[in-house]
């Protein structure tokens, strides 16, 4: 029977003008047209087209084509470099690595360097030591080799003993899924909780556009909530409960709340008691709680403190069967800045057997992270301490960094604040500003003539005037007809007084020509 | 009491329908076993370093630098490192903006690109665009975007080989399947073989490309495995070489994707996570919203990036490393090539085994007779008759393989999968284990009623 079909196929096949499938079936209209081809924008994955990503979208690609022409044309430009403020990229600014990180990556890289005497005089001692640490707990030593898919165990160890020394409560290694940067963890989430678009994720507004994106992309609904620019972006639970009931009320099954702290692009720092109202809403409306912490090391005021949803969790004596937490992690932020890398991890607690095989399923089907983004994330959790010898410099490095990114973040408030008509709320954390606009109408109204939103229309201004690149508002989200853009602290602190006179001379001239 | 928010029940269905054998459950067992003391010889998957094969000395020495550049200052690297890994590690350093630690554009760094589309030319003999090139997080990463760009809903269908390509049986599936109303989208196909290892003709190519063609596919060609060629009759052609040289229409209308990686070849970089996708004849806006998707992830590792440009752009005869780094990507290959006839000649030696030979790629797979009995109690123990048999072998050889099930096969015919890289040294004594495992199995279960037929 078979050798018959394969005979018949083969005569179809070779049969000399019409395609096979004229005999058989009755394709779509495109299928019959070669000149119409396969993969067009209109037959392509909707969700696909449905998601958007700001932080690299139109004003990014407008500025790249500005910098091209920046080489080509030297003059041609009222500025002589592209200031991309868009993206929370350090060390792509100038932000240098820490000195001990990259000496044990080295060192894990090229593992034949250990055997060398010369190498003593090129390494720190401890992080000669940390290196063979690391590979102790490598299979083989073997950097090159796929690991477990949660990633290598021993590195998962010394995470979750990192994460218990921040907190004071224990951390399982087995809840660890180490990935390529935090950002494949949100998507592995976002898939397993989106059964159809019936299936709703909160999201605050504004939020960082990868959870629309992924949203969209998985196909869920992201059923939004507010936080209150007039109370320094306050989270209140009165707003999360009328948009869930709100959702409800339109057949959306809430599966989780996502929550970004420090929050991007807002830089609130939650107050511990405002955790704990998230953490009591989560577990009475039945809510996987997923705390997005990537920027937990970035924090410039005295007043706050970061802690993480885990240790608020069990501290109000919750345990792993009482609430379903995912706590996503990065090297891309902190002091570190290693976005590069693609280091990260999510840490899954309160989920049962079952689940957690699906999550490993999910995660094993790409095998697993990068190898050196595994290490790092490792290191991230477990600094230099006290006594070891590169402690002294790291620190230096470490302060350095956080006490620029605190000074910066203050003189671009400051900036934004001194500008006619913007209001800009204070970075307690994170890496941006997120000032916002009060437009006069005349300028509005040219935004609507060339059809773009009045925070892009501005944004774009901005950029042909001075080559500064920020994100406008709409990519975050944002109180509808209120208008923001997205600024990073991030350009080295030797620039930023330039760039502050750029932009306040910008400004007035902006208001100048749209004035009312 | 009320379902928690993430109870099984309410998972995503799509989530619990995949399935990926190849850390399913006989790697799940042979895991446990492994805590428990057994040795075990991992075959399950194409992860050359955790089976002893040593890293390229150049390349590791290039990333090494790169990874921390201040050693470049200093007066005393030469003494550690030879001076083209030198250069090299300034040269890709000099390509990012901000050394390794920085987001690079979304599809990789276009100085990088700019290699691998040299490479390409060089290879096939036609120019390449980089733009058209995108490097991601292993070839995997590439391959889940492209199908999630291409299928729109489950009536969107993907031709994929199973285990083996055979043209006319493609055609029979792509017919039965618009029959039952699917739209089918693309074909796949695995050049060299996974895991079946066969090379594909100019021919076979050639007829391919025309039945993409005809039934407007795109062809989707998986060809991580190019380097790892074991026989002179059929080497590598990519599948762009053998569409452009087509010509006209053929060569302009049929929408292709080929896909590589560091992991495998004579580098086996598999923890570095570099691979790239190269899209011929796709349109423009269609590769716009290709380039958002793979913006959300903002960039790919660099380090993995700056693998794949050492692997496109090796050392060239009269560079410093040159000698080595051909010497140690020889004796890679010619053990594998060795590996290979080892192992298709020991399984072939075992009773009611029958083996293909590994024209290329890295794995064996053996078609397995079981006998009526066998397959009766593999039947009462809940398992499939090749799940079962692979965990007798795991249990009393310690040798992990993945059933044939978890790739496909002919209804009836059982198959496992194994690697041809555990240590050449290695390989005779894991021949004699499984010979003596298998025949002895064979002996238990045989009776003279017939056999699970080919």
């Amino acid at each position: 029977m078979r050798r018959f079909a394969t005979e018949r196929a083969k005569r179809l096949l070779l049969a000399s003008r019409s395609p096979p499938s004229a005999f058989l079936c009755s394709s779509p209209a495109a299928a019959m047209d070669p000149a119409a081809g396969v993969v067009t924008v209109d037959t392509i994955n909707p969700k696909v087209l449905k998601c958007e990503y700001a932080v690299r979208g139109e004003i990014v690609s407008h500025a790249q084509r500005l910098q091209q022409e920046l080489q080509n044309k030297p003059g041609f430009h009222p500025f002589d470099e592209i200031l991309y403020c868009n993206i929370g990229n350090p060390q792509s600014l100038g932000q240098p690595p820490v000195t001990f990180f990259r000496e044990v990556l080295a060192l894990c890289d090229h593992p034949p360097l250990l055997d060398k005497s010369e190498t003593h005089a090129l390494f720190s001692a401890d992080a000669i030591a940390r290196a063979w640490q690391i590979l102790d707990v490598i299979p083989g030593r073997a950097t090159g080799a796929y690991s477990h898919s949660q990633g290598i165990k021993g590195l998962r160890d010394a995470i979750a003993a990192g994460i218990a020394d921040r907190d004071g409560f224990p951390a399982n290694p087995d809840d660890i899924f180490l990935t390529d940067g935090a950002s494949p963890a949100v998507h592995m989430m976002m898939q397993l909780l989106t059964r159809s678009e019936k299936d709703g994720i909160l999201c605050p507004i504004p939020q960082y556009p990868l959870y629309s994106a992924s949203i969209a992309l998985h196909g869920g609904s992201l059923v939004p909530y507010y936080l209150d620019e007039s109370t320094g972006w306050g989270l209140e639970i009165s707003e999360l409960k009328k948009q869930l009931e709100d959702a409800r009320s339109k057949g959306i099954t809430v599966r989780a709340l996502v929550v970004i702290n420090p929050g991007n692009p807002t830089g609130q720092v939650l107050a511990e008691e405002n955790q704990r109202e998230i953490v009591n809403f989560c577990k009475n409306q039945g809510l996987v709680l997923l705390a997005d912490e990537v920027y937990q090391e970035n924090i410039y005021v005295d007043d706050k403190k970061f802690n993480s949803f885990k240790k608020i969790t069990r501290s109000m004596g919750y345990g792993d069967d009482d609430i379903p937490l995912v706590s996503f992690q990065s090297v891309s932020k902190g002091y570190y800045g290693e976005c590069g890398k693609r280091g990260g991890y999510m840490e899954v607690t309160g989920f049962n057997a079952e689940v957690r095989e699906q999550i490993y399923k999910v995660a094993s089907v790409n095998l697993c992270s990068n190898i050196s983004g595994q290490i790092l994330a490792s290191l991230v959790m477990n600094p230099p301490n006290v006594g070891d010898e590169s402690y002294e410099s790291f620190s230096a490095e470490k302060n350095a960094i956080l006490s620029s990114l605190a000074r910066r973040a203050k003189a671009l408030e400051d900036a934004f604040n001194s500008l006619e008509g913007v209001t800009c709320n204070k970075a307690e954390g994170a890496m941006y500003l997120f000032p916002r606009l009060r437009l006069p109408q005349k300028a509005i109204s040219a935004a609507k003539a060339v059809n773009a939103a009045p925070d892009a229309f501005y944004a774009r201004r901005l950029l042909d005037a001075t080559g500064i690149v920020v994100v406008p508002g709409s990519g975050f989200g944002q109180v509808p007809g209120t208008w923001h853009v997205r600024c990073t602290i991030l350009p080295q602190e030797d620039k930023i007084p330039a760039i502050i006179s750029r932009l306040k001379a910008f400004h007035e001239a902006f208001m100048e020509e749209f004035h009312d | 009491m009320s379902p928690k928010p993430l109870d099984y029940e309410t998972l995503n269905e799509n989530v619990k329908k995949v399935a990926y054998a190849v850390r399913g459950e006989l790697y799940l067992r042979a895991s446990e076993l492994q805590k428990e003391g057994k040795k075990i010889i991992f075959t399950n998957v194409g992860n050359p370093h955790a089976l002893g094969q040593k890293p390229l000395t150049f390349p590791r020495q290039v990333v090494a630098l790169c990874q921390a550049p201040f050693l470049l200052d200093d007066p005393n690297v030469g003494i550690l490192f030879p001076a083209d890994a030198i250069a090299r590690a300034k040269h890709y350093l000099s390509l990012t903006s901000g050394g390794l630690g920085a987001y690079s554009d979304s599809r990789g760094l276009p100085g990088i690109r700019k290699e691998v589309a040299e490479f390409i030319e060089r290879r096939d003999g036609y120019p390449s665009d980089p733009e058209l090139i995108y490097l991601t997080d292993g070839a995997s990463k590439g391959v889940m975007q492209i199908l999630n760009t291409l299928i729109r809903n489950e009536k969107d269908g993907i031709l994929v080989p199973v285990p083996q390509y055979p043209l006319y049986s493609a055609a029979i599936s792509l017919f039965a399947a618009r029959m039952k109303g699917i739209t089918v989208r693309a074909m796949v196909i695995i050049n060299p073989g996974n895991p079946t290892g066969q090379c594909l003709s100019e021919a076979n190519l050639n007829e391919l490309l025309k039945f993409c063609f005809q039934e407007n596919l795109v062809l989707l060609a998986d060809e991580v495995y190019q380097q790892n060629i074991y026989q002179d009759e059929r080497p590598f052609i990519s599948a762009r070489k053998i569409l452009l040289d087509m010509g006209p229409p053929i060569g302009k209308e049929v929408q292709l994707v080929s896909f590589h990686t560091v992991s495998k070849g004579y580098w086996g970089e598999c923890g570095q996570r570099g691979g790239y996708f190269e899209m011929t004849n796709i349109p423009a806006k269609t590769v716009d919203e290709i380039y958002k998707v793979a913006s959300v992830s903002l960039s790919p590792n660099v380090p993995g990036q700056i693998f794949m440009g050492l692997m496109v752009n090796p050392p060239k005869p009269g560079d410093i490393s040159y000698l080595r780094f051909v010497a140690e990507s020889k004796a890679i290959l010619e053990s594998l090539k060795r590996r290979a006839h080892i192992m298709t000649d020991g399984f072939n030696s075992c009773r009611n085994v029958v083996c293909n030979f590994t024209e290329g790629a890295m794995y064996s797979f053996p078609q397995i007779r079981l006998p009526p009995r066998a397959i009766e109690a593999a039947k009462s123990a809940g398992k499939a008759p090749d799940v079962f048999y692979c965990l007798k072998l795991l249990e009393a050889t310690g040798i992990s393989t993945v059933p044939g099930s978890g790739f496909g096969q002919k209804e009836g015919v059982f198959h496992l999968r194994t690697t041809i890289l555990p240590a050449e040294e290695d390989m005779p004594a894991i021949m004699t284990s499984f010979k003596k495992f298998n025949d002895e199995f064979m002996e238990q279960y045989e009776d003279y009623r017939g056999y699970s037929r080919m």
